[in-house]
């Protein structure tokens, strides 16, 4: 009984949605935009907080939906090189989150700068890096968006400042970042994003005081995905509130999970920034499925079920995708073609991550200094001694 | 070497109720797996994980220290130990001296996996000895194997000044001993002279060590000549007579440590034996090190003194 009873409710919900739908045409049976609501952010130091009824056109649900299943499939491909030994070292795995980065993204103009702490993978895509480029740097390879020296927590491209790997470090950067954008007289913000466990480093409430001091277009974002490396947020932290931890700067708590409510919540916080407001605090609420890092299994500290669920109840994936199929938006079919290209997309880029060659070794002297004025870098013994060398001008710098 | 860690954590709880063990996700064992099942046997009011800021770990652990509780701080890579900086060289350091005694921090141990591992790129593979080593104050200790950090880690935590152990992750796993079960201690400030020899004095610590243990054997079968090993153990106290009274007979000395040249401790030992063994001298002091360049993720294994560099360092040592 209950199961029936469950798809029939399924069912009414369906048609409301439908009805929703607004300036739907009959060509090709799409509708070309689709209104929501969202879950109702939570509001701290704000009168009025973004809309809780959004709207989306068709291509957009087709972009997100691609970049997302991107994400999810790239990092499928790191994890499985991980444990083939290809991919050595520190591999944090963004799948679960993608909904923060790509509705992040989606709000942000050309000019707005994104700078991130080691779960670098999804937001280097995003920013611009191509699938290779992340596969190959994961792989140590030249091809690699570093040059294959950074490695998995360390990518970079134009507006994103990385990729940093010490939790809590790249907070005060990004506030920096926003500083130069208001000093240059542009709009630009900087969304400086740290976790739930860096939320507890003494260097962000010093750039919290700093932003409102001198009201800096920072968003700060929380992605709060649940756990700072093995430890649950409530047993890290006095006040899980994280959108109210800037404490006289306005947040707003959003449904990381709700690539539309995060792009609205983003909308919101760019227009508050760039209308001189100064700084404003997002917390998005999401959930990592991998391990902290590849080495954790992840399971030590929460269970299984707690993981399985949330893939079924809350998978930022699999409830746009039924979002945007049952407002008609897209067919099934259509998003099943853009899998099978993203997957042989993902692949190709996998297989060349594996075969591309090493960069040379005059490299390891390379990109020490702006400067060198040994012109050789000491202690390069067993080798013809190195000199230090320029492989290009910064990419901030061009 | 962790089981050795864990031991050593378990009887410094056992033997003393002040004893606190925290850190970053030390309750559920620890990334390294050091503090297993410890919280489970003392609770969580004496192992407890601390939320992630260095700084304030370190701290905490001071004004722990302060009130008379034996303090064991883990911060979980000593790549990430920079943020307490501050902590360790300005309030832990310094306590005892700028209170003219009346204050110290001396139940407040700190320990820190160093070294490479074979691939943890920029952040966690850094050894930042030398750093501490520049701080009147602090007892900085780097065990080769699992004897040596029980008993260092037990010197540690009874010892009356702030000591820091640096323990080389990579030895976590590989470095396999017997180790006594008893409660016991090593001395911290005394070298250990693991071979003895009359030709080229090795000096190294921590995963080095090993290294260079094997670089003798090479150098005996290549060269037909004895090398005398020593394990420094200590950094700060270092064992300035081992050293001297080696380099005296050897007349040779090659010192390799992991972290960087310029700067690095091995600038120090160098430093201290021409001032002593000048004239002993049959060649210059040389050190094999890691390069002047970041971590190199890509460009590890040549990164590394490895035996084939502080065997060529030997052969010029000798042809010089």
């Amino acid at each position: 009984m209950l199961p029936s009873c469950a798809r029939t409710f399924g069912k009414k919900a369906l048609t409301q949605k439908k009805a929703l739908g607004l300036l739907s045409t009959a060509k090709n049976n799409y509708a070309t935009e689709a209104s929501f609501e969202t879950k109702p952010f939570r509001l701290h130091n704000l009168e009025q907080g973004p809309s809780t009824n959004v709207i989306i056109s068709r291509d957009d649900a087709l972009k997100y939906y691609n970049q997302m299943h991107t994400i999810r499939r790239m990092e499928t491909s790191a994890g499985n090189l991980y444990k083939e030994k290809i991919i050595r070292g520190f591999c944090h795995l963004y799948s679960g989150q993608e909904a923060v980065a790509v509705g992040i993204k989606a709000a942000l103009r050309p000019h707005d700068a994104v700078i991130t702490a080691y779960r670098a993978h999804g937001w280097s895509h995003i920013m611009g890096v191509s699938p290779l480029g992340v596969l190959s740097e994961l792989t140590g390879r030249q091809t690699g968006c570093a040059r294959g020296k950074g490695g998995s927590m360390h990518m970079y491209s134009q507006n994103f400042y990385g990729g940093n790997g010490i939790v809590g470090a790249q907070v005060p950067l990004g506030v920096g970042i926003a500083l130069a954008q208001k000093y240059n007289g542009t709009d630009g913000v900087c969304v400086t994003l740290y976790g739930d466990g860096a939320a507890n480093q003494g260097q962000v409430f010093e750039v919290y005081n700093m932003a409102k001091l001198w009201d800096i277009p920072c968003i700060f974002v929380c992605e709060n995905n649940g756990y700072g490396m093995g430890t649950s947020a409530e047993r890290a932290a006095a006040n899980t509130a994280f959108y109210t931890r800037g404490d006289v700067i306005p947040g707003i708590w959003v449904d990381g999970m709700d690539i539309l409510a995060v792009r609205e919540a983003t909308r919101y916080a760019v227009q508050h920034c760039a209308s001189g407001k100064g700084p404003i605090v997002l917390e998005a609420a999401t959930y990592r499925y991998s391990g902290h890092s590849m080495s954790d299994p992840g399971t030590s500290y929460r269970t299984r079920d707690e993981i399985q669920e949330v893939r079924q109840t809350r998978d930022p994936i699999t409830s746009f995708k039924e979002k945007i199929i049952s407002t008609n938006l897209v067919t099934a079919d259509e998003l099943k073609t853009i899998d099978s290209e993203i997957r042989s997309q993902v692949d190709e880029a996998t297989k060349k991550a594996k075969a591309e060659k090493e960069i040379s070794m005059d490299e390891l002297t390379a990109d020490i200094y702006a400067n060198d004025i040994e012109e050789q870098i000491r202690n390069i013994g067993p080798f013809n001694p190195l000199p230090h060398k320029r492989i290009g001008p910064a990419v901030n710098l061009k | 070497m962790f089981q050795a860690i864990n031991n050593a954590l378990n009887l410094a709880l056992k033997s003393d109720d002040t004893a606190l063990v925290f850190g970053e996700d030390v309750a559920f064992g620890g990334v390294f797996r050091c503090t297993m099942g410890l919280q489970s046997k003392y609770g969580s009011s004496r192992v407890f994980n601390t939320p992630l800021c260095e700084q304030g770990i370190v701290g905490f652990g001071i004004g722990a220290a302060n009130m008379g509780s034996t303090s064991i701080a883990e911060i979980q890579f000593a790549d990430y130990i920079f943020p307490a900086f501050d902590q360790l060289v300005n309030e832990a350091a310094k306590m005892r001296y700028r209170s003219g005694g009346q204050f110290d921090c001396g139940k407040l141990t700190v320990r820190a996996p160093c070294g490479a591992v074979g691939h943890g790129g920029l952040y966690h593979s850094q050894s930042p000895e030398a750093y501490f080593a520049h701080t009147p104050g602090l007892k900085v200790v780097v065990p080769r194997g699992p004897v040596k950090a029980k008993g260092l880690l037990l010197a540690c935590i009874r010892d009356p000044d702030p000591c820091i152990i640096f323990e080389p992750k990579t030895l976590y796993r590989a470095a396999v001993e017997e180790v006594p079960v008893d409660d016991f201690v090593l001395p911290i400030g005394k070298a250990d002279i693991l071979l003895e020899g009359d030709t080229v004095t090795l000096v190294g610590w921590g995963t080095q060590v090993h290294v260079l243990l094997e670089v003798a054997q090479m150098a005996k079968s290549k060269f037909n000549i004895s090398c005398e090993v020593i394990d420094l153990v200590s950094i700060l106290p270092w064992d300035r007579e081992a050293v001297c009274q080696s380099a005296k007979k050897t007349k040779r000395v090659l010192i390799a440590h992991e972290a960087p040249l310029t700067g690095g401790f091995g600038a120090e030992l160098a430093a201290a034996i021409q001032e002593d063994c000048f004239l002993h001298l049959e060649a210059p002091v040389v050190r094999v090190t890691g390069f002047d360049t970041p971590f190199p993720h890509v460009f590890e294994p040549f990164y590394l003194p490895d035996k084939w560099r502080c065997l060529d360092a030997i052969r010029n040592l000798l042809d010089y």
